[in-house]
């Protein structure tokens, strides 16, 4: 078994713990947590497709490599807007009766 | 073998650990130590430009993000009695999961042999864009359009982050105030760190065209040292109904946008570049969009607005 499958069947387990994740966790936060690790695992399958394409002199496909960082800045922006949403709505639902609450960690 | 065996292994405890941690808090620093360790996957895998996005964007400012709305969300994450699934619906996800993990692990083992790949032609016609770097002609040259697609989404992102605004504090400072503390060492860190990570955001930005790195990579450390100076107070995001803020915001995607309609008269086609002329068209997009993307990833960070005023 080749470095690149040892990391793809990793991908494929990471894939299946975030899925747990995102079912069991009843917190907001943890349930963005978990979808991000799915991320992982499914930007890992797709290195290890760009790494089996290893030819012409290149280590790896740089196709789906570039594929990966454009995935990676899309999946930050759609966590920030995520959690976001749940500022806000914890914000309307949660905090103070004034509708802001205490920022200080 | 046996490192990444023992590589692969960590990335899977951890992950585990970030899912059965009990704390919220320690959920987020066992993900960031995730992204971190697969940073260094990627870099066994062959792909530097990757673990560099990975290690700054996915595990540095995606960490940031959450360790704050942490803090902020300590109340709404204390599981409610009710709320916690029960040992039929665990024992349903956990089959349902491991199947799932073993499907993809199947379709892992019956890839196509010999692999499809793109990296001959890649490889062919680095040439004519004048970079040295396989994944950054593929990002501003081959597959341009992705990259222009991906800078509006960014704005997209933080146009609605910008809307859950509520009304009486539109067009202000966006996130809680940080107050600055002279004597602190976080502004220590902040004054002494700061300087020196503009420079590096630069230089990786500058050598993606040869080397690993590139514009988000640079964007996102540029984005990371601007965070740090808010966060120590040393510095306050503008309000965000300022012209020029909005104006750098939408440089980056207007060049490209205008490059990419010249495209049509210089080389007969959209994000067409002239070929004598490549590498300085591609430069010409890269730094405005290194610049947005920097603004609109720290903003991303710093949230909507919830003040009027600096205080």
């Amino acid at each position: 078994m080749s470095d690149a499958m040892l990391y793809g069947l990793c991908g494929a387990v990471l894939v299946g713990l975030g899925l747990f994740g995102l079912i069991v966790h009843p917190q907001p936060l943890r349930k963005i947590l978990a979808f991000n690790l799915i991320g992982g695992g499914v930007f890992l399958l797709f290195g290890v497709v760009a790494r089996r394409g290893a030819a012409a002199g290149l280590a790896g496909d740089p196709v789906p490599q570039a594929l990966v960082i454009t995935g990676l800045v899309v999946a930050f922006a759609a966590t920030a807007l995520a959690v976001a949403l749940q500022v806000r709505l914890f914000q309307e639902t949660g905090g103070r009766p004034d509708g802001q609450m205490d920022s200080r960690p | 073998m046996a490192f990444d065996i023992g590589l692969a292994l960590l990335v899977l405890g951890v992950a585990a650990w970030t899912i059965a941690a009990r704390d919220t808090f320690a959920a987020v620093v066992g993900f960031v130590a995730y992204g971190l360790l697969l940073a260094l996957v990627w870099v066994r895998l062959q792909a530097p430009d990757i673990a560099l996005t990975e290690a700054a964007l996915g595990s540095g400012l995606t960490g940031g993000l959450l360790v704050g709305a942490s803090a902020r969300l300590r109340h709404a994450e204390m599981p409610a009695p009710g709320e916690t699934p029960g040992a039929v619906l665990k024992l349903a996800s956990t089959v349902l999961c491991t199947l799932l993990s073993a499907g993809l692990a199947a379709i892992v083992f019956l890839l196509p042999e010999p692999a499809p790949t793109l990296a001959p032609q890649a490889a062919a016609n680095i040439a004519a864009t004048g970079l040295g770097n396989p994944v950054t002609a593929v990002l501003m040259a081959y597959r341009a359009i992705d990259t222009l697609l991906e800078t509006v989404v960014l704005l997209l992102a933080l146009v609605g982050i910008w809307s859950l605004a509520p009304n009486r504090v539109w067009g202000g400072f966006p996130g809680p105030r940080h107050q600055a503390d002279p004597d602190s060492a976080l502004t220590f860190v902040a004054q002494l760190l700061v300087p020196i990570g503009i420079l590096v955001g630069i230089h990786i930005f500058w050598v993606g065209s040869v080397a690993p790195g590139g514009e988000f990579q640079g964007a996102t450390i540029l984005a990371t040292m601007w965070i740090l100076a808010m966060i120590a107070g040393l510095v306050s995001a503008p309000p965000v109904s300022r012209r020029w803020l909005r104006l750098l915001l939408v440089a980056g995607p207007a060049m490209f946008f205008g490059i990419g309609f010249a495209g049509f008269l210089a080389a007969d086609a959209f994000l067409a570049y002239p070929e004598t002329h490549a590498k300085l068209v591609i430069l010409m997009i890269e730094i405005p969009v290194t610049l947005s993307i920097a603004a609109t990833l720290g903003l991303l960070v710093a949230g909507p607005p919830e003040r009027i005023t600096q205080q």
